[in-house]
Formats: structure tokens, sequence, C-alpha cells
């Protein structure tokens, strides 16, 4: 019980107050550190205590108290050197000024929104890589710890922790703030970006040991695009994103065996897939495209939505699949959407088609499912001899290990033919 | 918060002439661009470098010079062409204030200030 409400104040209210001190002391990592004590604080004392009536008001003010602290102990650290007293208390006031007024005016959302959206700004900010903007965002935003961020991504958590220490140096030490951008669109773009790799990590990722799918993952990226939903005020991209998300967590079910292999899209026990998601799914979608605004996240929802709104695999409109990769391929043109867009062809106009497509494609030696598209294209037209080394390609490249398991066995039924 | 910008281009020999429009025009667009970093308070300092074929690189171990070589420290097709120093709110002021450079095509190296003897305040 208490157990649930902790985990609720780390990943809720965690990063909400975290926000505000950050930008309220210009300091992200004094914000931090001060959350992570009054966390520890409230494990120590609210299983003895009681739950406050008011638990985000009760970190907010705890975490503040903290913040405090630490900025004292460092002022008589340095007194010596510097005399620094001045600056503490010219810190506090602008603390108090709008930190103090938000604990006793909790109900002030939109100012909390705006916080909250420019530290997830921050955390994806360009200047950081990839990695750094994904462990940032899952450890300042979505309140996770260290060690479940290492967990997930299953990295030693001196490994996750050293990655952490860096970004947040390099935010510190660059002078990266957490300001409004002018280019907002362009940043939310790498914001999305951010929380479609958690996601992907999620539904299927690249590591040979884990179970190919980690819920863990897919539900904290879910949660994070709502997070941006709301705080965008419904942004059509990040509606696209969600309702993407959506369609692929409806059917994670039926993706995978008891025992962890992987069940094709057209082997799918549809009678699985979870309907109220996609239900869920659908209404996101209809009301991102009711903006008018179209993007990439739009299209590749668009897309997931033809294939969980089919009940049947013979029910899905591959023509209409096919046009929308042609889309997504002018305005985000990448070889795996090419590649994509060659599958629907060979679902639509055959298998021949869709190959000739497939064998014009450049830039993807190094990708199994080009190999394995390939492959498969060529025993469904019958041309089983071809297949053999395009599989053996394909599973000199796989890295997931339910891919390779998948691979293997569809190279031994073509062996037997 | 100041910050050290470098640009790396790729030189060209047959770029303009001094005294034609063309290259009248080019010292045009770097001189309003100085003078965009003095009037907003961003100028600290900087300087434009002769081509690399000209640097001259000499090596140290343990402080003691061990060689002296013709060319840059790095061959690059892009190379060092020049640097300023500014003073930015943040990071996104800095790499606003960089992207306003007319190098043309290339890339600007943003690097914070970790420390400057002459700088005013300690």
């Amino acid at each position: 019980m208490i157990e649930n409400e902790l985990t609720r104040l780390a990943r809720d209210d965690g990063p909400r107050v975290l926000s505000v001190l950050a930008n309220r002391f210009g300091d992200l990592d004094l914000a931090d550190d001060a959350v992570q004590d009054a966390l520890v604080d409230a494990a120590r004392t609210w299983p003895r205590d009681g739950v406050p009536t008011n638990p985000g008001g009760w970190l907010m003010t705890a975490a503040r108290n903290r913040a405090t602290d630490r900025l004292r102990k460092q002022a008589s650290e340095t007194r010596r050197l510097k005399a620094t007293g001045s600056e503490i208390v010219e810190r506090q006031h602008a603390a108090d000024a709008g930190g103090l007024a938000m604990i006793h005016n909790a109900d002030d959302a939109s100012y909390l929104d705006d916080e909250r959206l420019r530290l997830m700004l921050l955390c994806s900010h360009p200047a950081l890589d990839d990695e750094a903007q994904v462990a940032l965002t899952l450890r300042l935003v979505a309140g996770l710890t260290t060690e479940e961020i290492a967990a997930a991504f299953l990295v030693p958590t001196s490994t996750m922790a050293q990655r952490i220490v860096r970004a947040k140096r390099k935010i510190r030490t660059a002078g990266i703030a957490m300001s409004m951008p002018t280019e907002l669109e362009e940043r939310l773009g790498i914001v999305l970006g951010t929380i479609y790799l958690v996601f992907n990590e999620g539904y299927l990722t690249h590591s040979a040991t884990a179970a190919p799918i980690r819920t863990d993952l897919v539900g904290e990226a879910i949660r994070l695009t709502k997070l941006v939903v709301a705080l965008t005020e419904g942004h059509p991209e990040a509606q696209g994103l969600l309702a993407l998300e959506l369609f692929a967590q409806a059917r994670i079910d039926a993706r995978t065996t008891v025992d962890g292999q992987l069940v094709l899209l057209e082997d799918q026990d549809r009678s699985t897939w979870d309907l109220a998601v996609i239900e869920e799914g659908n209404r996101i979608l209809a009301a991102a495209l009711r903006k008018l605004a179209p993007g990439p996240y739009q299209l590749q929802a668009l897309i997931g939505s033809h294939h969980a709104n089919a009940r049947t695999a013979a029910d899905t409109d591959w023509p209409a699949i096919v046009d929308l990769y042609a889309q997504l391929n002018a305005v985000a043109g990448t070889p795996v959407v090419k590649l994509n867009h060659a599958v629907g062809v060979a679902m639509a106009d055959g298998p021949l088609k869709g190959l000739r497509l497939v064998e014009a494609l450049v830039g993807l030696d190094d990708y199994h499912l080009f190999w394995a598209t390939r492959a498969e294209l060529n025993m469904r037209a019958g041309q089983t001899s071809e297949a053999i080394p395009l599989f053996e390609r394909a599973l000199e490249h796989v890295t997931s290990q339910a891919e390779r398991s998948h691979l293997t066995q569809r190279l031994a039924a073509v062996r037997d033919e | 918060m100041e910050y050290m910008i470098t640009n790396y281009t790729e030189y060209d020999d047959d770029g303009p002439a001094p005294g034609t429009p063309e290259f009248n025009e080019m010292m045009g667009a770097w001189m309003a661009y100085n003078q965009k970093l003095i009037d907003g308070g961003h100028w600290v300092g900087g300087a434009s470098l002769a081509p690399s074929d000209t640097a001259t690189t000499v090596s140290m171990v343990d402080n003691a010079k061990t060689g002296t070589t013709d060319g840059p420290f790095a061959e690059t097709k892009e190379q060092l062409g020049g640097f300023y120093i500014i003073e930015a709110a943040d990071l996104d002021e800095a790499i606003e204030l960089a992207a306003a450079m007319p190098i043309g095509t290339g890339k600007l190296e943003i690097r914070p200030i970790a420390f400057r003897p002459d700088a005013d305040n300690g």
C-alpha cells in the first residue's frame, strides 16, 4: 500500500517538483539531489507517520528545504574562499517567489505544465546524444531510478549512472538552459523521437538475452507520450505517436507465444487483441487528424490503425497501406520505410513485385530484416532455393534472441522442403 | 557565459580576389556579423586564420619539444578557419549566434570557456 504510494510519489510528484525547483533555483543538479533526498525522507518517515494528506505539497516543501540545506552547506564550505552569503539569500528568495507560491497554490496547473515541458525539452536537447536523452528523460521526467533504467536497458547500474552524470555535467558546463526554445516544433520532434526510442526498445529489444518485449518500457513510453499530449494541449504529432504506440500495445500479448517465440502479424490470434486500447488509439488518432497538420507519426499511426482494425489478416487493406507508406516515404523517407513499402506492395500485388522493389534498395546490407524480407518473398514466390542463403545472411545480422530463434526455425523449415 | 566558436570549412583556393565585388560582398557579410556581436554585447574576441597549409605543428613530451613539422595537427578536408569568443546567456543563444556566422558551408564547434585569465571576474 505505502510502497505503491511511494512509487507514485517518485514517478508523478517527483518530476513535477524537480521541474519547479530546477527552474526556480536555476540548478538542475541541486533540484535533482533535493528531490532524491526528500524521497528518501518519505520512504523513512511515511511508514511510521502515515501518508500526508497532500503528498505532492509535502514533497515540494521537503525538497525545497533540502535544497536550501544543501545551498547552506555549500556556502559554509566555500565561505573561506569567497563570501557567497548574499548569493544564497538571493537564490532562496528567487526560489520562494516561485516554488513556495506553488506549494500554496498547487492548482496553478498551467504554470507547472510549462516547467515540466521545459524539463522534457532540456532532457532531449540536441546538444546531448541519443543515449543521454533517453537516460535523462527516464530519470528526470519519468522519475525512474538509475537502477531501474539500467535494468530496463540491460546495462550495469554503474554504466547508466555514469551516462547520467556525464549528461548532467554537459548541461551544467555547456550552459544548456531550461528555456522555451524558439524552434519549439523542431525541439518537440526530438522529444517525441526520444520517447519513440524508449518505446521501440521495449517493444522489441535489441538485446540477445532479454525477454523480447519489455512492457515496463512500453508502459513508460506511453505514459511519457500522454504527458507530452497533455502539456502541448494535443499536439497532433504527439497524438499520432500515442495512437501508434497504443495500436502496438493492444497486440502485445498476441506477439509472442508462452515460451517467448515471436508470432508474425498474419499468424496472430486477433481475438486476444485489446479492443479497448485499439478504440482509444482510434479516438486519439481521429482527434489528431482533425487538426489537419499531418506528419510522420500520424502516418505511421494510420498504418497501425489499418492493421489493428482488421478483424482477420485477410481483411487488411494493403493498397491503402501501400499508399500510406508512399506518403511516409515522401516526408520521412528512410531505407526502412522503403522496405516496409515494398512489403506492402508484395501483399497487395504479389511477392515478385515486392521483391523487385526490395532488391533495388541500397544501404540496408547490415539490417537483418532486409535479408529476411527477401528470403520470405522468395519463399512466397516459390523460389525456395533462393531463400536459404538469404535467411543465412539475415541470421548473420540479427541481434534479438526472439528474432534469431524465429529465423532459425524458418531456415530449418525451408531446408526440409 | 562565455563560449568559443571555431569554424571549419573547406578552404577555397579560387575564392574571390581582393578588390572584386564578390570579395567585398563576402567581407561585408563578416563585418555585419562582427557588428551584430558588438551591438548585442556578445563580442569578447576573435580572429580569422591564414590557411592551414601555413600551419606548423610542434610536438611536446613532458614539456619538452620533440619535433616540429609542416602542416596542421589534424589533416582534414574541412580546416580551422577562425574563432570567436562570445558572451551568451546560454547554449541556445550561443548556437543561435554561431548559426548567424556567414561561413557558407561547414561546421561550427561551440565550447564553453572554462577559464580565461584576462576575464574581469574571477
